[in-house]
C-alpha cells in the first residue's frame, strides 16, 4: 500500500479545500501559521489589556492639595467591600515579626526581638497578631469589606486556605482554615477600644496606611497633587506626599484618593535610593454598596479548635483590641526593651532603646549567650560604623536602617546611617 | 477518507474502501463524528492500562482516608498546625473534605500524569502499533480523527477525576460524618450547597487538565512511539511544575500550565474568589487551541507511514 499522503480537501477544516491545490511546503506552512498566529494574538491581547489599564488617566477637574486632603477627611464611605493587594519588599527575605507599615518609624527593629522572645504565634494559634505579622513581606491578596466602625472582616486569601478576621459589635473572631483554629476575643467597650480595633483590623488597607501618613504631614514635607489614576475601575486623583528633610530614607508617598467619595485607593512608599516601592496596598476591585449582614456573621465551625482571648494574657500583647503600636511599646518593656527614646521629629525621627538583656551585640557579645535571636541575626548582616560614641554595626533595609552600638544601645529609624551615627554621637 | 483524492494510485483494496468514503465527505453526518468519537472512547477505556490508571487513581482517597482515621483514632485532629495536604484538618469533622483534600493530593502530579499517558498514547501509540494508517482509511478525515483522539482523551479527564472524587466521598460517608461544611472563610452552609461546591470543584479539577490533555496531543503527532510521547508530556508536566516553584521565574509563571491549579480551592470560599478559577480557565483555554491547533497543523500535514 502507498505511503498515506498528508489530506487535502477532505477534513472540512475551514481554509483545506482551499489550499488542496498549492504546494504542500506551503500549506504546511500556513497551517504552522495557525498556532503561531493563535499565541501571537494571544500575546498581543495580554500586551493591550496590560497596556490599556496602565495608560488612559481620566480627565478629572483640577483640585488643590488642600481641597483634597480636606476631601478624604470628610469621607464618610463606611460600607466597602473589595479585594486588596498588598506587597512588601523592605530588602529583607523575610522578617522575623511585623511592623505595622504606615507607622511613625519608633520602634520598628525592636519588635521582632519581643515578638520572637515570647514564642507568639505558635503553630495552633490563630491569633491575630501572630498571623497579621505574615504581610510584612512578600505580595498577599486581601479581601476586605466593612460596614460602619464595627463590622469589619478582612480575609488573608492563602494557598488553599485562608484566615479571616472578623469583628461584629464586641466580638472578634478569628478563623484559621489551614489549621482549622478559631480565636476569639471581645473588643473593649471603651472609647479607645473601639477606635484602635477597627485599625487593627485594616491594618494594611490602603485607607490606614493613607490615614497614618496623613497624620505625619507637617511643614516638614510638601503635598501636591500629580495628576489622576485609574484604580480598581475608579477615577482617582494622585496625592503626593515628600518628606523636606534630607535624612529620611523615604523618598515620596502617593496615594490615589477616589474622586467621588475621598477614598483612598492606592498607597504607595518609595525609598529615596529609587526601585521598587517598598509598599505598595492597592484596591483591585473595590465596592462602595453595603455588604451582606451575613458576611460579617460568625459561628466557630463544629470541630474547630476554640482558643479564647483572655486579658490575664494581657502582657504577651495578645488583645486583639489593641492598636499594633500599643502591643509593640508593651512587648518592648517587658522583654528589657525599656526606656525608649524617639529623638527628632517626623519623618527623621530615630528611636532609641536599649537592647535584650542589656548588653550589646558587638563583637565581645557574639558568643554569649545574651546576643539573643535577634542579635544572631542582625551580626552577620551589619557593617562596622565608629563615632564619639564608640563604635557599633549599621543595619539597612530599603527602608529603614538600625545602629547597635557595642554598649548595647539601638537607634532604629527611617534615616540614612549618617543621621543615625549623629543622632547616636549626641 | 484522505486517500479517496491522494490515494488515486493506491492499491485496489484502499480504493474499494474510498468510494463509500467519498459520498460521506459530501455530506458529513453529524452520526459520523459522533460514532467516531464513541469508538474513540471505546477505545481509550478497553485498554487495561486505563484502568491500571484509574485504579492508581481510585486508591488515593481510599489511603488518604484510611491514614487519617487511623491517626485520629484517639481524638486528635489531623494535620496539627496546618501541615500536610490542604483541608486535611476538617476531613475528620466532614467526610466530604476527602474529596478536596483526595483532589488536592492528586491534582499535582497522578491526575495530570494519567493524562499525559493517555494523550501522548492517542496518535503515537496507533502508530508505532502500525494501526494508524488503517484509522485514516475510515472516511473521517484527519481533523476529525485529531477532534475524536482529543474528545476521548477530555473524557478521560473527566473519568479520572470523577473517579477520585466519587471514591472519596464514599471513603469519606463511610469513615468519617457529614454534615453542614464549613467553608474555608468559617461559613458554615448546608450539605447540599457542600455538594454542589464538590461537583463545582470536580469540574474545575477536569477542566485544569485541558492544558495538559492539549500539550499530550500535540506531543503525540510528533513521534511514532508512544512510549516517547507519554516520557515527553510527563516530562514536561514536571518541568513546568519545578519552574512553577521558583521565585525568580515569576514573570513567566502566570503562563505555566499547572499555575493555577489549586485555584479549585477558592471556589470554596464565601463569596467566591472567582479571579483565579477565571485565569485558569482562560490559561487551559489558550493552551488548547495553541497546541490543539498546533497538533493539527502537524497531524494533517505529516506523512503517516506506520
Amino acid at each position: 500500500m502507498a505511503r498515506n499522503e498528508p489530506t487535502h480537501g477532505t477534513d472540512g477544516a475551514a481554509g483545506a479545500g482551499e489550499s488542496a491545490g498549492r504546494a504542500p511546503g506551503r500549506r504546511k506552512a500556513v497551517r504552522y501559521a495557525v498556532p503561531v498566529a493563535v499565541a501571537g494574538i494571544a500575546a498581543a491581547s495580554i500586551g493591550i489589556g496590560t497596556a490599556l489599564a496602565s495608560s488612559g488617566d481620566p480627565d478629572l477637574p483640577k483640585i488643590s492639595a488642600q481641597d483634597l486632603i480636606a476631601k478624604m477627611a470628610k469621607s464618610d464611605t463606611q460600607q466597602l467591600s473589595g479585594t486588596v493587594k498588598v506587597t512588601t519588599d523592605l530588602g529583607l527575605p523575610s522578617l522575623p515579626a511585623g511592623l505595622s507599615l504606615g507607622d511613625a518609624p519608633g520602634g520598628k527593629a525592636g519588635h521582632g526581638s519581643a515578638g520572637k522572645g515570647k514564642g507568639e504565634g505558635d503553630g495552633a494559634d490563630a491569633s491575630p497578631q501572630a498571623k497579621l505579622t505574615e504581610l510584612a513581606s512578600g505580595t498577599h491578596t486581601l479581601r476586605v469589606a466593612a460596614d460602619g466602625p464595627d463590622k469589619q472582616r478582612l480575609s488573608i486569601v492563602e494557598r488553599a486556605a485562608e484566615y479571616s478576621l472578623i469583628r461584629n459589635g464586641d466580638q472578634v473572631w478569628a478563623y484559621d482554615s489551614k489549621s482549622n483554629t478559631v480565636h476569639h476575643s471581645t473588643a473593649p467597650k471603651d472609647a479607645k477600644g473601639h477606635k484602635e480595633a477597627p485599625e487593627e483590623l485594616r491594618g494594611a488597607s490602603p485607607q490606614d496606611l493613607a490615614k497614618k501618613t496623613l497624620a505625619a504631614v507637617d511643614d516638614s514635607t510638601s503635598v501636591t497633587v500629580d495628576g489622576t489614576a485609574k484604580v480598581a475601575g475608579r477615577d482617582a486623583y494622585q496625592l503626593v506626599i515628600k518628606p523636606k528633610q534630607g535624612e529620611t530614607t523615604v523618598g515620596a508617598v502617593r496615594i490615589a484618593v477616589d474622586a467621588k467619595n475621598g477614598v483612598p485607593l492606592k498607597f504607595t512608599l518609595a525609598p529615596k535610593g529609587g526601585g521598587k516601592a517598598v509598599v505598595e496596598a492597592a484596591f483591585t476591585k473595590v465596592d462602595f454598596a453595603k455588604p451582606a449582614a451575613d458576611t460579617f456573621a460568625f459561628t466557630p465551625p463544629k470541630g474547630a479548635k476554640v482558643t479564647e482571648d483572655k486579658d490575664a494574657k494581657g502582657g504577651e500583647g495578645g488583645k486583639s483590641g489593641k492598636g499594633g503600636h500599643d502591643d509593640r511599646k508593651k512587648g518592648m518593656d517587658e522583654s528589657g526593651l525599656s526606656g525608649m527614646n524617639v529623638i527628632g521629629k517626623s519623618w527623621t525621627s530615630i528611636a532609641e532603646f536599649k537592647a535584650p538583656g542589656g548588653v550589646g551585640m558587638g563583637a565581645g557579645a557574639k558568643g554569649g549567650k545574651d546576643a539573643g535571636p535577634a542579635g544572631a541575626l542582625l551580626d552577620g548582616l551589619g557593617s562596622k560604623v565608629s563615632g564619639s560614641f564608640g563604635s557599633g554595626h549599621v543595619f539597612s533595609t530599603r527602608l529603614v536602617n538600625a545602629l547597635v552600638t557595642d554598649d548595647g544601645k539601638v537607634y532604629v529609624g527611617a534615616v540614612t546611617k549618617d543621621a543615625l551615627v549623629k543622632a547616636a554621637s549626641k | 477518507m484522505s486517500q479517496a483524492e491522494a490515494g488515486a494510485g493506491s492499491g485496489a483494496g484502499a480504493m474499494a474502501r474510498a468510494v463509500p468514503a467519498a459520498t460521506a465527505r459530501r455530506t458529513p453526518s453529524p452520526l459520523w463524528a459522533l460514532s467516531l468519537f464513541r469508538s474513540e472512547v471505546a477505545t481509550v477505556f478497553r485498554r487495561w492500562r486505563t484502568f491500571a490508571l484509574l485504579g492508581v487513581l481510585a486508591a488515593v482517597p481510599v489511603l488518604v482516608g484510611v491514614a487519617v482515621k487511623m491517626e485520629t483514632q484517639d481524638g486528635g485532629a489531623a494535620g496539627h498546625g496546618g501541615g500536610g495536604p490542604a483541608f486535611i484538618s476538617q476531613v475528620t469533622n466532614n467526610g466530604l473534605f476527602l474529596v478536596f483534600t483526595s483532589l488536592a493530593a492528586t491534582l499535582p502530579f497522578f491526575l495530570p500524569m494519567a493524562i499525559g499517558v493517555i494523550a501522548g498514547d492517542s496518535v503515537a501509540g496507533e502508530a508505532s502499533s502500525g494501526t494508524l494508517r488503517y484509522l485514516l482509511v475510515a472516511p473521517a478525515g484527519r481533523t476529525r480523527l485529531l477532534l475524536a483522539k482529543f474528545a476521548a482523551t477530555l473524557t478521560f479527564c473527566c473519568a479520572a477525576t470523577l473517579t477520585v472524587a466519587a471514591l472519596a466521598l464514599a471513603v469519606g460517608a463511610v469513615l468519617f460524618p457529614l454534615g453542614d461544611v464549613t467553608l474555608i472563610s468559617g461559613v458554615t452552609v448546608s450539605f447540599g450547597e457542600g455538594l454542589l461546591r464538590a461537583l463545582a470543584v470536580a469540574g474545575a479539577v477536569a477542566l485544569s487538565l485541558v492544558g495538559i490533555a492539549a500539550l499530550g496531543l500535540f506531543v503525540s503527532t510528533l513521534t511514532g512511539s508512544g512510549i516517547a510521547a507519554m516520557a515527553t508530556t510527563v516530562g514536561l508536566l514536571i518541568t513546568a511544575q519545578i519552574l512553577d516553584q521558583f521565585p525568580q521565574l515569576h514573570a513567566i509563571q502566570p503562563y505555566l500550565f499547572p499555575h493555577y491549579w489549586l485555584s479549585f480551592a477558592d471556589l470554596l470560599r464565601a463569596p467566591v474568589y472567582w479571579d483565579q478559577v477565571l485565569d485558569n480557565l482562560g490559561l487551559q483555554a489558550l493552551y488548547a487551541a495553541v497546541f490543539g491547533s498546533a497538533a493539527w497543523a502537524r497531524f494533517t500535514t505529516k506523512d503517516i507511514t506506520a
